[in-house]
């Protein structure tokens, strides 16, 4: 693990002596490139048992699931093992506003969305972020069952069956890009399959995962702009050590709620994309498993890391999808794995860093040291 | 930086690490701020007949005594006096059972831990209270934080206040940080730093949200006579730089050198109230530390 993280390192060390232009060259690069992954179809990453595209935007759905729940969990500390339930609000907010009670175009029942499970999150957290630790724990699992009761048993909410026909984004075709695909490792230019840019369509996937795409990279330099703030520091702070934070000046309760509210918000966006993804969502859909997986993926990306509780979404959606040939056999293996990390990396795959500052800290100090070695 | 030989190096070579260079507070450097500036002469805090009881305990019975602007106040007691159980109570942690706490005559009232703080009252830990995972700099700005008021739009869209607030906080947390010898430690974990820097980094971290009154809670718990001494020392150069301090200290003799005043508890009592020298010769106090010898009596 430790050749990877030195693999790594060298890589970025290398990138860092770059030219600035260079290097935003590349990073941009980067990221063209990643967008560009459903009509590449790179050999080896592709799924070939699942449509490649809706795999990716599961995983770029997910990745905002786990941004929004790393706020809560990785920064502020606060187990939350209902956040399922505000996926699920901001689905049926999408499906309401959309479909069952009224015809609000997208655009405008997004921000709703959002806004309706921010206040839900207030609400939710109001009363029980005055408990801690297993105790949150516990109601937030209720919260999360009592959402997906509340759909099952509300008529004006679909009941069992849930709300259809929710539209897609509004399209704006303009041109067409035709797909690639590979044979052994020569790639073609499959012109029978094309995306059309940019209609959103439920046959074709590419601009749900571009939407989402552009939603991930936007939450997460909104991200990178709060944690890197008071409001960041103030969040830690109360993770570490509440009752000091509070004699240190923090409004402890207040910057809770707001992580709370925030976590929400951004896992209500998440599931205002699945509803629109999926045009039909019933409140099976909700159910108490997706709470565990999304609290899987902070967990074995690092908690506090918001690039690593990324790869572990994208991981933990995309492996599935890859080795779907196993049928059920793959839960086996998943399971295994996660042990595996448990014992051998329990603080996930991505720990957060220490401050960049810091590693050239240890750095000087390494050099210093093999100096003095040297000079014997 | 002086060239000492390397321990861990079997030639003891210069091959320094750069933890091996002892810093030392500097104390030239000036941590005073406006806050503290031309307050009034006089009465600071005033515990008045403060009773807390836990079921049948009384932890605090009646104790009242005051704190001058400018001094450093010394409270003793031997183990279980109800000293720490005392800075509980002034910085809002428990409250009363009868009695109160009056700061700048502001009773405090039922006001909030962190709303206690912005007023002006400081404190450490009698045992390490750090935020352990985070840098030595970021604890410190946590303190500084505590007069900001920076919330999630300002940072979302970095406004104006964000960016001179980001600005304060980093000079006052990089002035605090090299006037108690921790420059060097800044962007190490707070865990991984030896036990006297976390000592004094919780010292920092207090002064960072420009406290009025800082409450020191055995500051110098598990240090050695030396390190004692110049933590002592320390103290008063905090306080010629115009803070207010209020000192638990268990050692009697230190506590005689460096306080201005000393209050002492003894089972939740005050027993004795005076100057250092009064409180070395008052009978009540010798009991107290030393026991009573019953065959004299």
């Amino acid at each position: 693990m430790s050749a990877v993280r030195n693999f790594f390192h060298a890589i970025r060390v290398r990138l860092g002596k770059l030219p600035k232009w260079a290097q935003i060259l590349l990073w941009a690069l980067a990221v063209l490139l990643v967008y560009l992954l459903p009509i590449i179809n790179p050999p080896l990453l592709t799924t070939t048992d699942s449509d490649f595209a809706s795999v990716l935007f599961s995983c770029a759905m997910y990745s905002l699931v786990a941004i929004g729940l790393n706020i809560v969990i990785g920064y502020a500390g606060l187990l939350d093992l209902g956040y399922v339930g505000f996926f699920a609000v901001g689905a049926f907010t999408v499906g309401v506003l959309s479909s069952a009670h009224g015809s609000i175009p997208l655009l405008i029942a997004f921000p709703i969305a959002m806004a309706v499970t921010l206040v839900s999150g207030v609400l939710l957290g109001a009363p029980t972020l005055r408990v801690r630790g297993d105790y949150l724990a516990i109601v937030t699992l209720g919260f999360g069952e009592i959402i997906r009761l509340v759909l099952l048993n509300t008529q004006w909410l679909g009941g069992a069956s849930g709300i259809a026909n929710i539209p897609s984004p509004p399209s704006w075709a303009i041109f067409e890009i035709p797909h690639i695909t590979w044979q052994g490792l020569t790639a073609f230019v499959d012109l029978e399959t094309t995306t059309t840019f940019l209609e959103f369509t439920v046959v074709d996937a590419v601009p749900f995962y571009w939407l989402a795409l552009t939603l991930v990279l936007i939450v997460l330099f909104l991200d990178w702009l709060m944690q890197n703030s008071r409001v960041g520091r103030a969040w830690e702070a109360t993770r570490e050590d509440e009752d000091a934070a509070e004699l240190m000046g923090v409004p402890t309760f207040r910057f809770k709620l707001l992580a709370f509210a925030t976590g929400a918000a951004i896992g209500g966006l998440s599931g205002a994309l699945f509803a629109t993804r999926q045009g039909f969502i019933n409140p099976d859909n909700f159910s108490i498993i997706y709470s565990v997986l999304f609290v899987a993926m902070v967990v074995v990306g690092g908690q506090g890391n918001r690039w690593g509780v990324v790869s572990a979404a994208v991981l933990l959606i995309w492996l599935p999808e890859k080795f779907r040939f196993l049928a059920d056999g793959r839960y086996l293996l998943f399971g295994l794995a996660l042990m595996a990390l448990a014992i051998f990396r329990p603080q996930g795959l991505l720990p957060p860093k220490r401050s960049v500052r810091a590693k050239q800290a240890e750095e000087e100090e390494q050099e210093v040291l093999e100096e003095g070695t040297a000079r014997v | 930086m002086s060239e000492t030989p390397n321990p861990r190096h079997p030639d003891g070579n210069p091959g320094r690490r750069p933890e091996d260079v002892i810093e030392t507070p500097d104390t030239s450097v000036d941590i005073s701020v406006e806050e503290i500036a031309d307050l009034p002469p006089g009465k600071m805090l005033e515990v008045d007949d403060v009773t807390l009881r836990f079921g049948g305990v009384k932890a605090l019975d009646g104790v009242s005594f005051h704190i001058n602007t400018g001094e450093i106040l010394g409270l003793i007691g031997p183990n279980g006096a109800g000293k720490t159980t005392c800075f509980n109570v002034m910085t809002g942690v428990y409250q009363p059972t009868s009695g109160g706490v009056r700061f700048m005559g502001d009773p405090l009232g039922k006001r909030k831990k962190f709303e206690i703080t912005k007023m002006g009252i400081a404190r450490t830990f009698q045992n390490i209270r750090l935020f352990h995972n985070m840098t030595a700099l970021e604890n410190v700005l946590v303190g500084a934080d505590a007069h900001h008021s920076t919330g999630i739009a300002s940072a979302l869209l970095r406004l104006p206040k964000h960016r001179a607030e980001e600005a304060e906080g980093m000079d006052r947390a990089h002035e605090l940080l090299k006037f108690m010898g921790l420059e060097r430690r800044a962007d190490e974990l707070a865990r991984n730093l030896p036990y006297g820097d976390q000592r004094r980094l919780e010292i920092a971290r207090a002064l960072a949200t420009n406290p009025k009154l800082l409450c020191l809670d055995e500051p110098a718990a598990g240090f050695n006579p030396a390190e004692k001494r110049r933590l002592m020392e320390l103290i008063q150069t905090i306080r010629d730089q115009g803070y207010t301090v209020l000192l638990i200290e268990h050692d009697m003799k230190l506590v005689m050198g460096v306080t201005d005043r000393i209050v002492v508890l003894e089972f939740g009592k005050k027993i004795a109230e005076g100057l250092p020298a009064e409180i070395r010769d008052n009978p009540a106090v010798i009991a107290a530390y030393l026991g009573v010898d019953e065959s004299a009596s």
